[in-house]
Parts: structure tokens; sequence; C-alpha cells
């Protein structure tokens, strides 16, 4: 008896990619679909490279890993637009590396070093890249969900023709913040598709802990959203799913609710000593390894060979030596400028003060 | 100048800023049909349309988080909270989501917006009487402006709307009926971060805000005509940045404070307030700075307990004459 949730609530899981038809699913190009590999290989070397690096100490406080769940943030984010907006959890490696940011500048925040991609002021739950449109990593549970639907708004009042893709965990679906975001999207009709993640657990609460239902997707029907599932473990399945309900989104139909069964392969964090689940069922997950049943489908399709794939992989790991290389040969943030920043506008009421004195008591002239 | 209700006050700003920028929008709990709990926001829907005044459900966290989202995605939100109780449903939004991004994610991106609710009380019960404008004003990253006047409240509200970081906007409920005189000009502004000196006076200062100004300078004419005292009044109108030089430059001449809140005495704004000016004026000062403040009680429900427990220019007068 299986005991996987996943198992007995899908049922429908593809068995073989020689199912797929010949042409590529969902109008993608070859090239699109390198691009994606490439992309998944990307984000498993980073997050490999960053849990050494914390290992050794020179990434500090809490480091999530996104293996295992590649597939959901590349196929997402390759079914959008470059120019939509895109919101995360803490989770956040994944969107930031499929959105294209800068690998050494990510690198570079998790080791606290001015020249990450928030100068070392976020650090690994906070990567953020505005002019990609990578709207950050947010680490309080569920509270990017209604700033999604607020942005989905800003782009209705615009008259922009942009979508929002924001991502979050089953966890956050107990959350108060969960429905109040939901209940706006829907109510004011906003281009926002809300990705959760299903991958089991709310750090140690399993899924029957924490959730009445274990199909996520149900909670979006009180809400009248539409809702699709998919197969968080085959980025074809996500691309699918996050292509239809960003195309609902788009032509003005409101909000589209995608859940992605998925699963993460490490802990919650470096610290977890994973007591909640059995080893059996995390070695069924690798079984379902994103990155090589999709390399498989190339392969399968004749879109790359076994030696491309191997080179793919060889490019990656060098890529992300080389970004451990820059983050370690970084600076430091000056301590100095530890206050730059705090707001857009610095008001000093010292400094007004003094230019209020010397305005009215204009020094003297020279004798 | 025209005589303005502080409602009144509070109103013309949003609807001047509406007219001059079409990115701003007014959010909220039944600020449509029903005008605003405090009837602040009546007659804008039926003038910029319900995109744009937007009736909200009843979700203080939701509300906060959307008009953060709105912010990054280019509009110049209002958020009203119906009253500073409620806030606290959305305290996270407002301290980790809008007070922290700009800094946060490097300089990437500010959040322009303006959260409205009120302070206040009147037989309302220990759940809707409460002031917490030193929990917001501890933290880096907001503005928090609490304005006495009706001058200020429009002057300080249209500083606001077009600041680029998150304001705190704190009215209060027992002012929206007092009037002053407001200036005609369309889009003056009250700068953010300067407290103002209301009364000039040798031998005592006054540091107020809020409905407590009003208390102050009653105070101070009872100190003037029965003793013979001399008070200076500030108000601070903006709680962060704090105008310490304005202060200070007083002390230096009355040697004497009295720092009057309405705010609970552990804790409260006017504690890290007193703490920071005995330290900047400590050699100036010929006596312990006072503070008059909430005892630490919930406010009750019952008239004849709220009265002896509102701080107000009696509790000001008390504490003048015993420093004396």
């Amino acid at each position: 008896m299986p005991t996987n949730p996943k198992t007995n609530r899908t049922g429908s899981r593809p068995t073989s990619r020689r199912a797929v038809a010949r042409q590529l699913p969902h109008g993608l190009t070859a090239q699109q679909c390198r691009e994606m590999y490439h992309k998944m290989v990307q984000i498993r070397h980073f997050e490999d490279h960053a849990a050494e690096a914390y290992a050794q100490a020179k990434v500090g406080g809490f480091l999530h890993l996104y293996i295992g769940e590649e597939a959901v943030a590349v196929g997402a984010i390759a079914a959008a637009r470059e120019d939509d907006h895109i919101l995360g959890h803490y989770r956040d490696h994944g969107y930031a590396l499929a959105r294209g940011c800068d690998v050494q500048a990510c690198m570079a925040e998790l080791f606290g070093r001015e020249t990450g991609i928030c100068h070392g002021r976020g650090g690994s739950m906070h990567l953020a890249d505005a002019k990609r449109h990578f709207w950050g990593g947010h680490a309080i549970v569920g509270s990017h969900i209604p700033i999604g639907a607020g942005m989905a708004y800003a782009m209705q009042y615009l008259e922009e023709p942009l979508v929002v893709l924001d991502f979050f965990g089953d966890g956050a679906t107990g959350n108060g913040i969960f429905h109040e975001g939901l209940n706006m999207a829907a109510l004011w009709n906003l281009p926002v598709v809300f990705i959760c993640e299903n991958n089991l657990y709310g750090m140690g609460a399993t899924l029957a802990e924490e959730s009445p239902v274990s199909d996520m997707m149900i909670k979006a029907e009180g809400y009248t959203m539409p809702a699709v599932q998919c197969d968080g473990m085959d980025v074809l399945s996500v691309y699918g799913a996050v292509q239809q309900a960003a195309e609902h989104c788009r032509s003005g139909k409101g909000p589209f609710f995608v859940e992605a069964l998925t699963y993460r392969f490490r802990g919650h964090s470096m610290a977890d000593p994973e007591l909640y689940r059995d080893k059996e069922e995390v070695r069924r997950w690798r079984e379902l390894d994103p990155i090589p049943r999709f390399g498989d489908f190339l392969v399968q399709h004749r879109i790359s060979s076994q030696q491309e794939l191997a080179q793919v992989n060889e490019e990656a790991e060098a890529e992300m030596l080389e970004a451990v290389r820059f983050a370690d040969a970084s600076p430091w943030p000056d301590p100095s400028t530890a206050a730059r920043g705090v707001y857009a506008n610095p008001i000093d009421p010292e400094a007004a003060q003094e230019a209020l004195t010397l305005a009215a008591d204009p020094a003297p002239a020279a004798s | 100048m025209a005589e303005l209700t502080y409602r009144e006050a509070v109103r013309g700003a949003l609807r001047e800023e509406m007219l001059r920028d079409q990115r701003v929008i007014l959010m909220g709990e039944s600020i449509t049909g029903y005008g605003g709990s405090y009837a602040v926001t009546k007659g804008l829907v039926e003038e910029f349309g319900p995109k744009r005044v937007m009736e909200t459900p009843i979700a203080e966290a939701g509300i906060v988080g959307f008009a953060v989202g709105a912010a990054m995605g280019g509009l110049r939100p209002v958020a009203e909270l119906m009253t500073v109780n409620f806030a606290l449903l959305a305290l996270d939004q407002i301290v980790n989501s809008a007070a922290k991004f700009h800094y946060m994610f490097g300089g990437q991106w500010s959040v322009p917006l303006v959260v409205r609710t009120v302070s206040g009380f009147g037989q309302l019960g220990p759940t809707h009487s409460q002031t917490f404008e030193g929990w917001f004003a501890s933290v880096p990253g907001l503005k928090v402006v609490m304005p006495a006047t009706p001058a200020d409240a429009k002057g300080l509200l249209l500083a606001a709307i077009r600041d680029p970081d998150p304001v705190i906007f704190i009215e209060h409920s027992l002012l929206y009926s007092t009037k002053g005189q407001v200036p005609d000009d369309d889009g003056l502004e009250v700068p953010i971060g300067r407290a103002a000196v209301v009364r000039e006076g040798d031998d005592i200062t006054l540091v107020s805000y809020s409905r407590m100004l009003l208390q102050a300078l009653h105070a101070a004419e009872v100190l003037e005509r029965e003793d013979g005292v001399s008070c200076e009044v500030i108000d601070l109108r903006t709680l962060r940045p704090l105008d310490y030089p304005t202060m200070v430059r007083s002390v230096g001449r009355t040697h004497r404070l009295v720092v009057c809140g309405e705010d609970w005495r552990t804790g409260g704004f006017g504690a890290s307030l007193l703490s920071e000016l005995q330290d900047r004026s400590f050699d100036d000062l010929d006596a312990p700075i006072a503070r008059v403040a909430m005892r630490d009680i919930p406010l009750p429900y019952s008239r004849r307990l709220e009265q002896v427990l509102i701080p107000g220019s009696q509790q000001i007068v008390d504490a003048v004459r015993r420093m004396s």
C-alpha cells in the first residue's frame, strides 16, 4: 500500500513519454525546450553549491533549497511573457534563475556581499531583480499573495497587458492572507496566476496535519476561480497549465489558480533533520526527478543528444564554480553604508534645521 | 484662507491630489456608499468612480498588502484602515512589506503608500480606544505623521501622498469636527519631519501632538493665567522622522520639559522621545523630564472610568505644577 498521498490523489500521471505526440506540446519550439532544460540544470547546480557554501559557513541564516521543484519555476516562468511580473516565497532561488537573473549576483547575495543582487541586504530569502520584473522572495508566508493581486490591479488600471505570477506553497493556504488575497483578486477580476507549489509539507507539518483537503485547487473554488492541477515534476505539464492560466488572465477573464504537485528532495532548510518523512518516500519521489525526466524527453524527441545534455551539465557546473569564486572574492558591504536606503526620500530634521538657520542668518560677507 | 474642519481638510487633500495625479487611488472599508466610518471620503466615489475609490472587503492585511502591490505596480494608493485598532491586523504588511522593501531589496524600488488610520476614544471599550503611534514610529522605513490642525492635516497628507516612502497617517476621531484656517492654495504641502512651535514661552516646554496639542494649549493658558508660568508649546506633527532640533532648542531656553501624549506609559511613544531628549538636553535641564501619558490600563467603556483615565489639560497643569 503506497503511503504517498500523491499516488492516491492524481492517479493519472503520464507513465511514458512515448505517449506524448511527436509534435512538441503547447506550441513549444526545440530551442525553448533546450532553454528550459538548461534553466533547471542551472538551478540544481546553483543549489548544490549554495548548500556546500552553507556547510562552509560562507552562507549564513536560513537556506531553503529548491532541489526537486525546478520544473515548477522553470515551466511557469517560461510560459509567461518576459515582462510579466513574478513574486515568490522564500525558497526563491529558482524564480531568480528561471527569470534569468545574474547568477553571480544571486550567489553573492547569499554570501552577503556588496555585489549581491540586493547588495547583501536581503539574503537568500529575499532575492529580487526589479528590471526583470522579479519582485522578490517574500519570507513571511503568504504575505505576497495580496501584493501580487495589487500589482495585477495596477496593470489593469494602467491598461498594461501584463500578468502576475504569484508563487506560494501548500502551507500558505492555511493563512488568512491567502484567502484575503484570492478574495480580492476574484472580486476585482485581476490578471494574477496563483501558483501553489504543493510539496506535501508546510515546513515539518504534513498536508494532512495542515489542511482538510489534500488538493489545494479546491480552495480556489470558493472564490469562483478556475483552477487546474499539474504535475510539478514535469516541466511540460507546468508549462501547459501556466500557459493556459496566463492566457486566461491576459484576456481579461480574471485570476487563475494552478496547483503544481511537487516535492522538495532536501529538507525544509539546512537545519532540517527530516524526522517527519521517511526515506522511502523521498526515494520514490527522487525517481520522478524532473531533470533526467525532461532530459529523456529531449533525447527521445531528438531535441538534444546525451552528449549535449552532459555538456549543459558541465557548463552549469563551471558557471556555478565561477559564481562561488566571484562571491568569495567580492567585497563586503562597507559598514558606513549600513543606513543607506532605509528611505527612498530620507528626511533629516537635523539637516533641515541647519538649512533653515543658514537661510535665516546668511553668512556675513567677507571683510 | 478658508475655515475648514479637520475632516474637510483631509478630504480636500485627497480630492486635490486625485485631481492632480491620476495614479492616486483610495481603498478601504465602507469608504464609498457609506462615505467612510468618519465620513472623510464622502462624495469621492461619485466624483472619481469605483476604480479610484475602491470599496474593499473587511480584510485589513489584504488591503495593505494589496496597496503595497498597487504601489509597486506604479499607482499611488491611499489605504484607509477604519481605526488604528484594526491596523493591528495589517501590522505584518506595514512592518514586513511596506517598511522593508526599499532597504531589503537594495533600493531597487520604493513603496509610495499612505495608510490613513484613526486614533481616538469615546466609550468604545478596550479594543477600540488605543494608540499605537509608538509602534509604527519604532519601525525604520516608515514615516509617521499625526496632525493636530486642519491646515496640517491637509498639507501633511499632500506631502505624504507625494512621498516615495510608506507613510502612516494617523488622524484623531475627536479632531474631525474641529475647525481651523487652511490655506487656499491648491497643493500646498506641509513638510514631513518638521515640528511647529505653536505657542512661544520662556519657562517650560510642552511637547505634544494630535489631540494632545489642544490639551497642551489649554494647559498653557491656565498656567499663564493662574500661575504666571509661560509655556512654549510644540506640535511634533511628524513622529518619524522626529524633529529633535526644535525640541532641543526650546529646552535650551526653558530648561524644563513635559512630554504629553495619549500613549501608554510603558513602551509608549513618549517613552523613547523622553529617553532621547534626556540624552540630548541633559545639560540644559533644570528638572527631570515629566511625562503625561495613559495609565497602563485598557481603556474601559464606562464614562466614569474613561474620564479619569484619558490624559488631558488638567494632567498637564498638574505635571507642570509638580515641577515648579
